[in-house]
């Protein structure tokens, strides 16, 4: 008992200060607060569970991260599935440089990248991520938003690191379409069509 | 020319774009590409691009946790040490 208390403060202390980062992550994955809140609270849980399991010293955000992606696709996917695409349109690289870039060439749209990166609000980034579909969301959000290394990402996720690089890569293209569309619906770039 | 054999050209580049701004090239490929993006400003441009646009995504993604959720997350975890405790001893 006074062992698993000292354990409670430990983990308090270690697990405790991930809260933040992790509720942003089940957001974007659940797309939903009320699953977000839960998925968040049955991590906690999980990870105190298993904590005599976790190695001391070792990546611990890596760690609670793994929890929470395995808890999201075990519960919280297969019980609140909507129809949702399983994979993205190609579309080149660099997408949103060339396509800003054509609009100022072409005197559609004057908004400078900076411009048009400032005017982006928080809930059009958030919502172009949750656009993407699920696989290619965990791996863009755990990339871009948290930072991890492929490596990491690879371990998190369970899948091999090649199939890791390659769900970054065209999710990230697949993010600037839709960053993109989000700009051009709003008018901070012109549609080329339209030569606003 | 000067050019020897490491010289990257901007296909080279800019096909290395994310792997460099991940952190996830040798030291050796990172001052290779530095120094072809010390010469070629549209390289450069691409890549400043794509670093900032990661800095405004990252920076755009926060949310506020609930007052609540920490109190549920609380509750739940020293209830569970209390389901454990009277576990051992009954």
């Amino acid at each position: 008992m006074v062992q698993r208390m000292a354990d409670r403060g430990r983990f308090t202390e270690l697990a405790m200060p991930h809260m933040q980062a992790l509720y942003t992550a089940a957001l974007r994955m659940t797309r939903n607060p009320a699953d977000a809140e839960d998925l968040v609270q049955e991590t906690f849980l999980k990870a105190y569970r298993a904590f005599d399991r976790y190695e001391d010293g070792t990546n611990i955000r890596a760690w609670l991260y793994k929890i929470l992606t395995n808890t999201f696709i075990n519960s919280y996917r297969a019980a609140k599935r909507r129809p949702e695409k399983a994979d993205v349109e190609d579309v080149e690289d660099l997408y949103l440089y060339h396509r800003i870039g054509d609009l100022r060439a072409s005197g559609a749209g004057r908004s400078a990248e900076d411009e048009v990166f400032d005017h982006f609000t928080d809930d059009e980034v958030k919502r172009a991520i949750e656009s993407l579909p699920e696989a290619f969301r965990i791996a863009v959000l755990l990339a871009d938003v948290e930072g991890f290394s492929y490596k990491e990402i690879a371990e998190i996720t369970d899948v091999p690191i090649g199939t890791v690089m390659s769900r970054i890569h065209r999710g990230r293209k697949a993010l600037q379409k839709a960053l993109l569309d989000f700009a051009v619906a709003r008018g901070l770039v012109g549609s080329t069509e339209a030569g606003r | 020319m000067g050019t020897d054999e490491s010289d990257l050209d901007c296909n080279d580049t800019i096909e290395r774009l994310y792997h460099y701004l991940d952190g996830e090239l040798t030291d050796e490929r990172r001052t290779e590409i530095r120094r072809h993006l010390d010469d070629c400003g549209p390289c450069l441009g691409a890549f400043d691009f794509e670093a900032d646009l990661r800095q405004v995504i990252a920076n755009r993604c926060k949310d506020h946790v609930p007052d609540s959720l920490r109190q549920r997350v609380h509750d739940a975890i020293r209830e569970e040490e209390r389901r454990e405790a009277s576990g051992r001893s009954s």
